[in-house]
């Protein structure tokens, strides 16, 4: 601490006059609490993640829409509805209970976002894909192939036929966060075709019925 | 017999390498920080493992959980343009000062009549204004006409910093310079009302859009 000489000048002292050493201490406190105070309020003001985006290419519009969206050529798809907070699939072309298919009409199943729902659902239906990309990250890793002939590559190797595609329905009580959270896991999924189509009405039928 | 005398242990500490610390983390946090601007309105984020950073050039419309619609697009230069096509096309006037002002507002989510008076507000007037949103039904679309405008407005001023990049002797990508479209919806929005804005989009042919998300752990293998 900053000491002022206390005791003015004793007229007792024997020996010589000693100059009082001033301390070399500054009182640091201040300035310490000032410190710690801003780096409180930049801790807690600072937001370290920067929002991210996730981008989704929506089909073009066309001025005559085919109706057919879902024929016969999508063999490898799987189609998922969603409501609030509510996850249903089905997989292949979807078979109104007017005309049923080889199985009979097109039944929903229930599935949710956990682990062991769609991430476990698509890891399967997409393996053609996961395994192939693990191959191609063992040549990139093993130098094999550049990182551009990888990103190439992968990119093929999703649109490729037997790789899955999804459609994405929703009904009108789905909120974003569903949306997004689906289109998430298709990422995690790596899948390389998404198409947010329009609901028929036959299905919202059948997902109201599960919904009861 | 003299008396010994003990050396005083001073009370104080040595605080220089605490205050050293400190100020470190201090100074490092005031660069790191990048401050959140005030807008006029709360969106929950959602979440996902992209980790693909937000561009610099981008229309962004924000949609809060009540379905309404915010526009927001960086650059000061294509907002001025964008202002000045708008009152064109809507016949409002705009003083010069409005056009000074809304180069460097925030989202705003208001109709072309009210945006003069929504302008003159202060920045904290803005916030607790409650705004109806931009509408964009079929009879009154006037999200469409910000966007096309816009989008015209960025790619103008885009062109131009993409002569000036070339310039310089840099090797641009046309494509860096272009704008993107940001849509920024909460967690609660429901999904058909954020379908009818990317409808809007969709009709304008602007197709490849991105949503704003944060951060999330990606699966572990």
């Amino acid at each position: 601490m900053a000491e002022i000489a206390e005791g003015g000048g004793g007229g007792h002292s024997k020996g010589k006059k000693r100059a009082k050493k001033g301390s070399t201490r500054v009182d640091m406190t201040p300035m310490v609490d000032l410190a710690f105070l801003l780096l409180t309020f930049f801790v807690l003001t600072s937001t370290f993640s920067k929002p991210k985006v996730m981008s989704l290419v929506y089909p073009a519009k066309t001025e005559d829409k085919p109706e057919d969206q879902q024929g016969p050529k999508i063999n490898n798809a799987i189609t998922f509805l969603l409501s609030e907070d509510k996850i249903f699939y089905y997989s292949g072309q979807y078979y109104p209970k007017s005309a049923p298919g080889p199985k009979g009409p097109t039944k929903l199943e229930e599935t949710d976002f956990g682990p062991d729902g769609v991430r476990k659902l698509l890891a399967e239906g997409n393996k053609f894909v996961l395994s192939g990309k693990e191959e191609l990250q063992k040549k990139l890793d093993s130098k094999q192939i550049q990182d551009s002939v990888y990103v190439n590559m992968l990119t093929d190797l999703k649109k490729k036929d037997q790789a899955l595609k999804v459609l994405i329905k929703t009904d009108d009580k789905a909120k974003c966060k569903n949306f997004i959270d689906l289109i998430d896991e298709l990422k995690i999924a790596e899948i390389g075709v998404v198409a947010p189509v329009e609901i028929m009405a036959s299905e919202l039928e059948l997902l109201k019925e599960k919904l009861k | 017999m003299p008396k010994i005398k003990m050396p005083k242990s001073s009370p104080s500490i040595d605080m220089t390498p605490m205050v050293d610390l400190a100020f470190l983390l201090v100074t490092f946090f005031m660069l790191a920080a990048s401050f959140r601007s005030s807008e006029p309105v709360q969106v929950e984020i959602p979440t996902s493992v992209s980790d693909k950073i937000i561009p610099s050039n981008v229309i962004m419309v924000t949609l809060d959980k009540g379905g309404r619609v915010f526009f927001n697009m960086t650059n000061a230069e294509a907002r001025r343009e964008l202002l000045e096509n708008m009152s064109g096309k809507y016949q409002v006037g705009f003083t010069d000062k409005h056009k000074e002002e809304f180069g460097f507002m925030e989202s705003f989510g208001c109709t072309m009549r009210e945006l003069p008076g929504y302008i003159d507000l202060s920045s904290e007037e803005r916030g607790r204004a409650r705004t109806l949103g931009i509408p964009y039904d079929s009879t009154n679309n006037e999200l469409k006409d910000w966007i096309y405008y816009g989008n015209l407005a960025a790619l103008n001023t885009g062109k131009t910093l993409f002569e000036e990049a070339k310039k310089k002797g840099d090797n641009p990508n046309a494509n860096d310079f272009k704008p993107k479209f940001i849509l920024r919806v909460d967690n609660n929005t429901l999904y058909v009302q954020a379908q009818a804005v990317i409808d809007v989009f969709r009709d304008l042919n602007l197709n490849n859009l991105n949503f704003v998300t944060s951060m999330e752990m990606p699966p572990k293998k």
